[in-house]
């Protein structure tokens, strides 16, 4: 275990950072956890080993946002969609597409690893987003 | 298991006016809801009665007050019983509730005031946005822009695409809620709105437009129950509670299995339906969580009142307004009688109360014996479902 960076939120976004879209892979189950947790919620074991996870998918739905919270305003409106990575497993994410009447339920759509840009203390986080493919 | 003896009896119930209520604190406004409580039961004298309170609310930014439970103990003068706050987001006095339920099944308080209260219209919308997005994912929902009328903007797009459900559907829900709503004199909006006024009103999170929205509302809500053999003593015309579901899932909505429905939803109406052993074609009048036109439509579908993907049909089809099959929303629902968050579940109650005692005025549906209040927390990730009957 020590070796290992611990499989956490915190950790998935210094991934990010670094572009690599990396899940946690339980080792007794073999459940696949994206975002990683610490703890298996199927079968309780905290052993995992890193994979990393193919950053393409298709989009499962999505919203174009008019009213944004205070942080946000000044990108609204924006896309935001939920996407079914290759794997399965599923991200929320800001879909950048210049055209709207492109977007469309089911749409391949690839993901743009964003570095963190903050200078606030908490959190200290990238985004990420998702373009067409 | 209980086969629809009662869990607990509602033998009093008030609700403050919902609406913009400047210069109210919050704790003046679940005063104001206790008051008509405590004189619609005169026989009761709180101070020496009620034995605990629960207290559903969901956000301390507002006022930046926190410890709720206390301080509405203080403001209806209670203090010195213990006084419980509950937060589930939306959901919170529906789970207020339940924990008052457990309460008085337990035997540890015969007498319990159970309600719920939120003060939001001082804020602007942005602050409001902000912080009723809280009850939704942080790091990944909330980071990447999610909005509450996002999330469930999602929901309504991905159930559009599969059941062909339209954007019309959901503004008959808005029309219907405000008709109801015309007929609520403590509603927020009073007042009708045509099919077209809905469908041209500004995008908040497509597909949801301004009318799919329920309102930023001050107000609160409040019940008091009491073990079932002890309702007598207090009144003439009481609720028995006859069942009880409460469930949770997945804070982001991204892991759910379905986007087209609330599956804590379906479970806690499941529990409910078992406990009180009825079924959902049984049930006269409802109270749902319509904080979006597009909940409404799918919580139709999850108490079963129709068919998977049917709730679009439904509506068309006049079933859940006043006079129809099952009429939904009495109230003018979180749509037009107003959202204040942690007031809502039990203010669901209130209504549903007023429905089943015959006080329900101009709004009453006729004999009306069997009822079910659907509150639900965040984009879902808490429901509560609690079926009534006539005392």
């Amino acid at each position: 275990m020590s070796d290992k960076a611990p499989f956490t939120m915190e950790q998935f976004y210094k991934n990010i950072n670094q572009g690599k879209l990396m899940a946690g892979k339980c080792i007794k189950c073999g459940k696949i956890h994206l975002p990683p947790r610490p703890l298996c919620d199927n079968c309780y074991c905290k052993d995992f080993e890193w994979i990393e996870v193919a950053s393409r998918g298709k989009l499962l739905t999505y919203t174009v946002i008019h009213i944004a919270p205070t942080q946000f305003q000044s990108m609204a409106p924006y896309v935001v969609g939920i996407v079914q990575l290759e794997n399965g497993s599923r991200l929320p994410g800001m879909i950048k597409c210049g055209d709207l009447a492109q977007i469309k339920i089911g749409m391949n759509l690839t993901m743009d690893f964003g570095t963190c840009q903050t200078t606030q203390t908490w959190p200290q986080w990238p985004r990420y987003n998702f373009k067409p493919a | 298991m209980l086969n629809g003896k009662p869990l607990a009896s509602i033998v009093s119930a008030g609700l403050s006016k919902f609406g913009k209520l400047e210069g109210l604190y919050a704790r003046e406004i679940f005063a104001d809801a206790a008051k008509e409580a405590f004189d619609r039961c005169p026989k009761m004298d709180p101070k020496n009665d009620i034995q605990a309170m629960y207290v559903g609310h969901m956000g301390e930014s507002y006022e930046h007050q926190g410890h709720t439970g206390a301080t509405m103990a203080d403001w209806v003068g209670l203090e010195h019983i213990p006084a419980t706050r509950t937060e589930a987001a939306c959901a919170s006095s529906g789970v207020a509730l339940r924990t008052a339920i457990c309460a008085v099944r337990s035997g540890l308080s015969d007498v319990v005031l159970v309600g719920g209260v939120e003060k939001m219209t001082h804020r602007s919308t942005p602050e409001v946005t902000e912080y009723l997005a809280m009850a939704s994912d942080f790091p990944f929902e909330q980071w990447n822009g999610m909005t509450f009328p996002g999330l469930y903007a999602l929901m309504a797009t991905a159930h559009m695409h599969q059941y062909g459900t339209t954007e019309n559907h959901l503004a008959m829900i808005s029309v219907k809620n405000h008709y109801h709503g015309s007929l609520n004199p403590k509603a927020h909006m009073q007042k009708e709105i045509t099919l077209e006024t809905a469908l041209s009103s500004r995008v908040i999170a497509w597909p949801l437009k301004l009318y799919d929205c329920s309102l930023i509302t001050d107000g609160a809500s409040c019940l008091i129950l009491t073990k079932p053999e002890l309702a007598r003593k207090f009144t003439d015309t009481w609720v028995d509670i006859i069942g009880s579901g409460q469930a949770s899932d997945t804070i982001g909505l991204y892991e759910r299995k379905s986007l087209t429905s609330v599956a804590a939803a379906k479970i806690a109406a499941k529990q409910a339906y078992e406990m009180a052993n009825i079924k959902p074609e049984q049930v006269d009048v409802a109270e749902v969580h319509d904080c979006f036109t597009i909940a409404e439509l799918i919580a139709y579908e999850d108490l079963s009142f129709c068919g998977t993907g049917k709730g679009g049909v439904l509506v068309e089809q006049g079933e859940t307004k006043l006079g129809g099959r099952i009429p939904v929303n009495t109230s003018g629902g979180l749509k037009a009688k107003g959202h204040p968050v942690g007031a809502t579940g039990t203010g669901q109650a209130y209504e549903t109360y007023l429905q089943l005692t015959g006080q329900a005025g101009k709004r009453q549906v006729k004999d009306a014996e069997i009822s079910v209040t659907h509150n639900v927390g965040g984009s879902g990730a808490t429901a509560t479902v609690h079926v009534y009957r006539r005392g």
